[in-house]
């Protein structure tokens, strides 16, 4: 798709409900993995002949193994609580981007199969067939949810679309009709162990290149190790780290935390990625594998913390999922959380003293925070429920003296997914993604206008990337996006 | 006839219910996908779901609006549902009668939120567009309810004696005729179709609630080891 196809929606000053304009984003189809890819996960190839049959019988599977499908399938009263709350259909007003209406998609197949009222009153209750035309609209649909949850804060029952989408996209994966994106990401996690497919010797240079830089820049010896067996801490970061602007600063700037807090560490060439697409996939059983390899490598470097850095989707699952996962971590320091995120980390450091912050060194910034949709609504930091709100935002009060909050409408959990999120983070959806921009790029530029803002910064790999990506769409530059570290990097005083 | 019709119900909606909130129970939660920022204690978790089932906290956030249709509307069902308990006690409890004029109350002011629930999904597109015909039926089905009975109630009496001579016949399995109004038996009957279709559908919700995991879960992943049944992949 080429650029000039896209135009970004015009910012009015603020975020309204637009009128439904029937498959207004039906075109805006995720690209399929093909059979290399599939393979590489113990997908099925090709979509067999008896698909129907087989994705009912996948459905049927799943409806026994998560409570949250079944019940959430069984007991929307669609009352339209969350239909204005999904960023991709307030920026399309595609009316199946409602959540509500992308739930319809796969529950109208489950009343159909599975429920008496389905199978009795039929229509009426919307109930209908699996046909070749709602697989595709499964596929283009379910590959519009960027799974931030942002509905469920507004549903009376709490129903998560984001478990339906999982399932839907579990489902499809199952008949061998994948999506390009997410898989293949997985199987070179599979096979180098990085989202990027970078081997163990190009991440060796990129890092000495990035210790030479520090050296040129502060004049002060930084190191960033790569696998040392017995240091205290094993550092697991998005492998966007290691090369995507502006991660990398980032990196940068929790190998000076690291350096300054005299505590030993190393970086990992096996389990070089934080980032875990088994969950976007839907897949128990990837999701398990991607995190194994973190696990054994702890093991393997005999390392007495697990630190991660900055990246949203991969905290839900390190916070939210690994204990279940891989747990227990019975064999690391018991007096740290386990996984420990590298803001607590940070803070703690801060708060003891332990490192000092020049906030002057960030005086040509004004700052905001966005929240990414997985920090905030589906983790904590800290002890407190709202540390994943309270810790970022205190490091970056240390280490800056302009600061600004989003409004509240966009703010902590209800923040907005950045766009591209869940698996959506590919070319062919660019115009998806600059619509799902919107919401948050409107109050950027209110805050840019009102008050002088000029860099927000977040703590996830995705957001980073998709809006250094989007955000010139709307006229906002790249260099407005950050990372909390960044801040931390450039203030820490050496 | 109609109380075997009323037999019949009463055995679908308790049975119904039961089987399904039993079937939700057996099915295991398998990760920690609470709702943050959320309760780390069980009472905390007590709290979070009581403002929900009572004060519809998520939905106050998400439409004001609606929010006051539907909490009106839930918690005007709920006193009407109460007054209706005189007819199943005899002699009747002090609480119940005490409850008769807000429940007289609340059967007018119920139609209110009704009408307006109505209205609201044919003219918000949106709500057009993701209400299916079984919803629409539901909210007439209750109109028709609330409607016969303050009618009944106020303006084309039905003789209590024989109303209450009939549920009590039914209740201690020695049915009887029933008042002969055709008021009655419309609403009587519209009730039966609404615990029969209650079980099946998205009424259930009344029960699902407390069964959602991102409400009903604590936010306690990393301090405690949650357990997936059935992974041994």
């Amino acid at each position: 798709m080429s650029d000039e196809k896209i135009e970004a929606p015009i910012l009015t000053g603020s975020i309204t409900v637009p009128k439904i304009k029937e498959n207004a984003s039906v075109n805006q189809k995720c690209h399929h993995a093909t059979e290399k890819h599939m393979e590489k996960l113990g997908f099925p190839i090709v979509k067999p002949v008896d698909w129907k049959e087989k994705a009912l019988k996948k459905m049927k599977e799943l409806l026994k193994k998560y409570r949250s499908l079944k019940l959430y399938l069984d007991i929307c009263v669609r009352c339209g609580s969350c239909a204005d709350k999904c960023h991709y259909f307030l920026g399309t007003g595609d009316p199946k981007n409602m959540p509500v209406a992308r739930q319809e998609l796969l529950r109208k197949v489950y009343k159909k199969y599975f429920t008496v009222e389905g199978k009795v009153l039929g229509g009426l209750t919307n109930a209908e067939e699996l046909t070749d035309e709602v697989l595709e609209e499964w596929y283009t649909y379910f590959h519009q949810c960027s799974q931030c949850r942002r509905c469920s804060v507004f549903c009376p029952y709490g129903i998560d679309t984001a478990e339906i989408s999982m399932a839907a996209r579990e489902i499809m994966d199952s008949i061998g009709v994948g999506q390009k994106y997410c898989n293949e990401v997985l199987g070179k996690v599979y096979d180098i162990g990085n989202n990027l497919g970078m081997p163990g010797p190009a991440l060796r240079n990129t890092l000495d290149f990035f210790e030479e830089d520090i050296q040129e820049v502060t004049g002060v010896d930084v190191k960033l190790p790569l696998d040392v067996e017995g240091a205290e801490v094993l550092l697991v970061s998005p492998s966007a780290d290691f090369f995507s602007s502006p991660h990398v600063d980032s990196l940068v700037g929790y190998a000076k935390v690291f350096h300054k807090a005299g505590i030993s560490w190393t970086l990992s060439s096996y389990a070089s990625e934080f980032a875990n697409f088994g969950m976007f996939i839907g897949s128990y059983s990837v999701m398990k594998k991607v995190a194994t390899r973190i696990l054994d490598e702890a093991r393997r470097l005999k390392v007495k913390r697990i630190i991660v850095g900055e990246c949203g989707h991969a905290w839900r699952v390190a916070y939210s999922f690994w204990n279940t996962l891989i747990g227990p971590f019975d064999f690391l320091d018991p007096r740290y959380p386990a996984p420990q995120h590298i803001c607590e980390f940070t803070l703690d450091l801060v708060n003891r003293g332990a490192i000092k912050l020049d906030k002057s060194a960030n005086d040509e910034f004004t700052v905001t925070y966005h929240d990414s949709c997985n920090v905030a609504r589906a983790t904590r930091m800290g002890d407190k429920p709202g540390g994943q709100f309270e810790i970022p935002r205190a490091l970056i009060r240390a280490s800056c003296n302009k600061f600004f909050e989003m409004p509240d409408n966009v703010n902590r959990e209800r923040t907005f997914c950045c766009g591209g999120g869940g698996g959506l983070l590919t070319e062919e959806l660019m115009d998806l993604r600059v619509k799902g921009t919107q919401p948050k790029a409107q109050a950027l530029k209110d805050l840019m206008e009102s008050h002088q803002v000029n860099l927000m910064v977040m703590i996830c790999a995705i957001c980073k990337a998709h809006f250094t990506h989007i955000l010139p769409y709307y006229d906002i530059p790249m260099e407005a996006v950050g990372g909390i570290h960044q801040l931390i990097g450039r203030a820490i005083v050496l | 006839m109609i109380n075997i019709l009323a037999y019949i119900a009463v055995v679908i909606f308790v049975g119904g219910f039961i089987c399904k909130v039993w079937i939700w129970s057996r099915i295991p939660a398998p990760l920690k996908i609470v709702s943050t920022p959320g309760p780390i204690t069980f009472p905390g978790v007590i709290l979070r779901m009581a403002s929900e089932v009572f004060l519809f906290r998520s939905l106050f956030r998400g439409n004001k609006l609606l929010w006051l249709g539907g909490w009106i509307f839930h918690i005007s069902f709920l006193f009407i549902v109460l007054r209706h308990l005189r007819y199943f006690f005899y002699p009747v409890p002090a609480w119940i009668m005490g409850l008769q004029t807000i429940g007289i109350y609340a059967g007018y002011i119920i139609l209110l939120p009704l009408v307006y629930l109505l209205i609201r999904r044919r003219t918000v597109d949106r709500n057009s567009y993701i209400s299916n015909p079984m919803d629409y039926i539901t909210l007439i089905l209750i109109i028709v309810i609330a409607f016969t009975g303050i009618l009944m109630k106020q303006y084309i009496r039905v003789d209590l004696v024989d109303v209450k001579a009939f549920i009590l016949g039914f209740l201690t399995l020695h049915p009887t005729i029933g008042p002969g109004s055709v008021l009655f038996l419309i609403h009587f009957l519209s009730v039966l179709l609404l615990i029969i279709y209650f079980p099946f559908s998205k009424l259930m919700h009344a029960g699902g609630i407390f069964f959602s995991p991102t409400r009903n879960q604590r936010d306690t992943a990393r301090e405690i080891r949650h357990i997936t049944p059935w992974s041994n992949i």
